[in-house]
């Protein structure tokens, strides 16, 4: 008689087989042969007039700055769906580890280095204002740690704010070029590196506070 | 066959896998794992798929950092609603789920 | 006048407008129903900018950043773009009024639904107006978190569940999309749909990815046997809530199905009659499911995963005029929309009424809530494809052209579907016509809930009225 137990090694195998038939067809259409080029010519060609160097970066913030807008705006959506979940709960009320301040002591002061460098040095080679959000991120839930072993109440509007500074800033930039002749987010040639700086420092100061505020796993406590 | 390529086909077998845990495997923070195990054999795919004779094609490479926000958003979404699913219900898995290990448990 | 109409960029505005708002009403928590109200408002005012921009001049584009397709992404609008966006507004506005009002008693959750409502909004107008699979990808990806985190709003366990089982499905139909992104980019070089319509073969190098990406939406629009997420996440959400992901994130979702089906156009009869079959038993299984529910929020739930099998007739049904059945499946989905967005509305006011949802204890609602009664039998007889409505007409098209190519079994499953919706509706309605011994407390309800349910299931009738010009807009987007 057949019950669960004995359905389930058949279920098993019968979805393992589905799966291979998934791999190998998706491994089929990969190595089918490509006669069409791809956009790294169409890239380089425009890369001058980009305002940046680095061909990553030019896509990310010139040529599909758009899909950049929204990915940040998928940012704010968790932030506010995580914050709507509900107040962030205290962890117990401990001595902050020696280790923790001793480090952020140390590293306090160069994480902001490290930041600006990576987020200036994402013009030319690899970096950004992703790359820079994110360390500037480690730095931020390192202080949250700090903050709820040793007390110190984090500033939830001036949170909310820098959050969304980085899609605020990129709107208002889009809007404003739009408003100044041209399409949504067609910087003109002469201001897009500037444009584009100030879009990413934006976006890494969000970046860093949103991923704290998504770390702390709800909106921050006014009261201990 | 090109390095790149190699890559993309190992990118292919990581989202089958994670397909199979999210699937078959019931504790909620597995399957938010699974999940990211299948975003990353996606990722593998566009860039392993990336480079070839025409050089390093930049586009993939910015699709992926957008697709690694993207994923970022969504595991911690996904995971603060995790923690307060287990807060409230005691459990960290779906109802379907426990039923199934249950039963299975029980016919052993 | 008229120039403002042509010439401003509506596409821009229908997605920085709700973007904007949701920022604001984020960063300033105490003002967000003012602030969400404002924005909605504005929304609205800008997609009716839009359609009637794509009504004087067609299909209309903007150059984002300057930069044309491949290199850059293709923003553009035209006639079906033009009536999702319609659908999107008329609900949306709906929706944020009596959201004002039905969330007045929970501040923290107001202030906390205006911000990703806005989210949600922005998502669909960027869904609805992007020619760029990759962009489709980031806006279905803020759709969905916007969604779940709209579901989970309601704080239940039952909501969180809900939730976090929507989330898994969504990931899971996200990635399978970005699958079928990157394999496409991988053999064609561009991720522009104009570019990959003219650059595609029939062939395995379009079949698998095409096919990966129909599974993702498959999983987020709720078709047979892949609905398992849906009543639970639906019937659980607060009716706000309910409202928009039964009328408008679904059909998103099946937009998309639809874009790439019009791009691709494989020559695929087997795919398109397994999406008819499992319509059918969507339809069946939807609507007996449908009647065995206790409470009313479920029963609506339910109803929305029959009605979704409807839309996929039109794939088995491809044979004939295209003007006959993707023309009468689009209408069905706007109709659906205003219909089921009305029948959630009145269920969040008899529950707030009466302070359950329990079918069988309805004890006469239809006196003390004759408006919602009335807003749940127009858009019932919307839903069971009565004259005049709109549901009558989408109908009627399906029928037309099962009937014009001799495909008269799907003609069956659409009435006997259309019979099994009716009993489900009477069944409420009998109900809450009905004394019952059932204990419920009696609260006032806003007039504006009552009327704002009651004007979009007035709009759902209408529809069926504005037909002869709502249609031709499709003309030139069908295969």
């Amino acid at each position: 008689m057949s019950g669960p137990s004995a359905q389930r090694p058949v279920l098993r195998a019968v979805l393992g087989l589905a799966l291979l038939a998934v791999a190998a067809g998706l491994a089929n259409a990969l190595m089918a042969p490509s006669g069409f080029p791809n956009l790294t010519a169409a890239v380089d060609a425009s890369l001058e007039s980009s305002g940046v160097g680095n061909p990553v970066t030019a896509v990310l913030l010139n040529f599909r700055a758009y899909d950049t807008l929204l990915e940040m705006a998928v940012l704010a959506a968790a932030l506010a769906g995580v914050w709507s979940l509900g107040r962030a709960t205290p962890t117990l009320a401990l001595r902050p580890s020696p280790v923790l301040v001793g480090l952020l002591r140390v590293l306090g002061p160069l994480f902001p280095i490290i930041c600006g460098y990576l987020l200036w040095a994402g013009a030319s080679q690899p970096g950004g204002a992703f790359q820079a959000g994110a360390v500037l991120a480690t730095s931020a839930v390192l202080y949250v740690l700090l903050a709820r072993e040793a007390g110190p109440r984090l500033p939830e509007l001036p949170m909310r704010v820098a959050a969304v500074a980085g899609v605020g800033v990129f709107l208002a930039v889009g809007l404003a070029v739009m408003a100044a002749g041209g399409g949504f987010l067609e910087y003109p040639p002469a201001l897009s590196k500037t444009l584009i700086l100030a879009i990413e420092t934006a976006a890494m100061i969000s970046i860093a506070v949103t991923l704290a505020g998504l770390f702390l796993g709800g909106r921050p406590r006014s009261e201990p | 066959m090109s390095g790149g390529l190699l890559f993309a086909l190992g990118g292919i077998a990581l989202f089958a896998i994670g397909i199979s845990a999210l699937v078959l495997r019931p504790h909620l923070l597995r399957k938010i794992l699974a999940l990211n195990v299948m975003a990353s054999g996606v990722f593998l795919i566009l860039v392993g798929g990336g480079s070839g004779v025409q050089g390093v094609d930049p586009v993939p490479q910015a699709m992926v950092i957008t697709g690694i926000v993207v994923s970022v958003s969504a595991t911690a979404l996904g995971l603060a609603l995790v923690l307060r699913i287990a807060r409230m219900t005691g459990h960290a898995s779906l109802p379907e789920d426990r039923n199934r290990a249950a039963a299975e448990a029980k016919a052993e | 006048m008229t120039a403002l109409v042509t010439e401003t960029p509506w596409i821009v505005w229908t997605i920085a407008l709700p973007l904007a708002g949701a920022l604001a009403s984020f960063m300033l928590p105490r003002r967000s129903v003012a602030i969400g109200l404002a924005a909605a408002f504005a929304t609205a005012a800008a997609a009716a900018g839009l359609v009637a921009q794509v009504v004087a001049r067609g299909a209309v584009a903007h150059r984002i950043g300057g930069w044309d397709a491949p290199l850059g992404i293709a923003l553009g609008a035209d006639g079906l773009s033009a009536l999702m966006l319609a659908m999107a507004a008329v609900v949306g506005l709906g929706v944020s009024i009596y959201a004002r009002s039905y969330l007045a008693p929970t501040p923290e959750k107001a202030r906390a639904f205006w911000p990703l409502l806005l989210l949600l909004w922005t998502a669909l107008n960027g869904l609805f107006q992007s020619q760029d699979i990759f962009n489709l990808y980031v806006t279905l990806e803020l759709l969905g978190l916007s969604a779940v985190a709209l579901v989970a709003l309601a704080g239940t366990g039952p909501a969180l569940i809900g939730a976090m089982r929507y989330l898994l499905v969504s990931l899971f139909g996200s990635l399978s999309f970005l699958v079928g992104v990157a394999l496409l980019y991988h053999t064609y070089g561009t991720l522009d749909l104009s570019l990959l319509a003219e650059r595609s073969a029939d062939g395995l190098p379009v079949a698998v990815p095409l096919s990966a990406m129909i599974a993702g939406m498959l999983l987020k629009t709720g078709l047979f046997p892949f609905h398992v997420w849906l009543p639970p996440a639906h019937g659980s959400a607060r009716a706000p809530v309910s409202a928009l992901l039964s009328a408008l994130v679904v059909k998103a979702s099946f937009y998309v199905l639809l874009r790439l089906w019009f791009t691709f156009q494989p020559e695929a009869p087997g795919v398109a009659v397994l999406l008819g079959v499992l319509g059918a038993i969507a339809i069946f299984w939807g609507s007996l499911q449908a009647l065995r529910q206790r409470r009313l929020k479920l029963l609506v739930a339910y109803s929305t995963v029959a009605q979704l099998g409807y839309l996929f007739l039109a794939f088995p049904l491809a044979g004939g005029d295209p003007a006959l059945n993707w023309g009468g499946s689009v209408y069905l989905a706007l109709s659906h929309a205003l219909a089921k967005g009305a029948m959630f509305l009145a269920a969040g006011g008899i529950m707030m009424e009466e302070g359950h949802d329990d079918i069988d204890g309805l004890d006469r609602v239809v006196d003390r809530m004759p408006l919602t009664l009335a807003a749940f039998a127009l858009a019932g007889i919307s839903l069971a494809g009565l004259p005049p409505s709109g549901g009558f007409v989408g109908k009627w098209m399906l029928l037309q052209s099962a009937m014009e190519q001799g495909l008269w079994y799907w003609a069956l499953v659409i009435i006997v579907g259309g019979v099994l919706t009716a009993a489900y509706v009477f069944r409420v309605l009998g109900s809450a016509f009905t004394e019952s011994a059932q204990e419920h407390e009696e609260h006032a309800v806003p007039r504006v809930m009552e009327l704002t349910a009651l004007t979009l299931a007035l709009a759902a009738v209408a529809l069926g009225f504005v037909a002869p010009w709502a249609l031709p807009l499709l003309d030139g987007v069908l295969p």
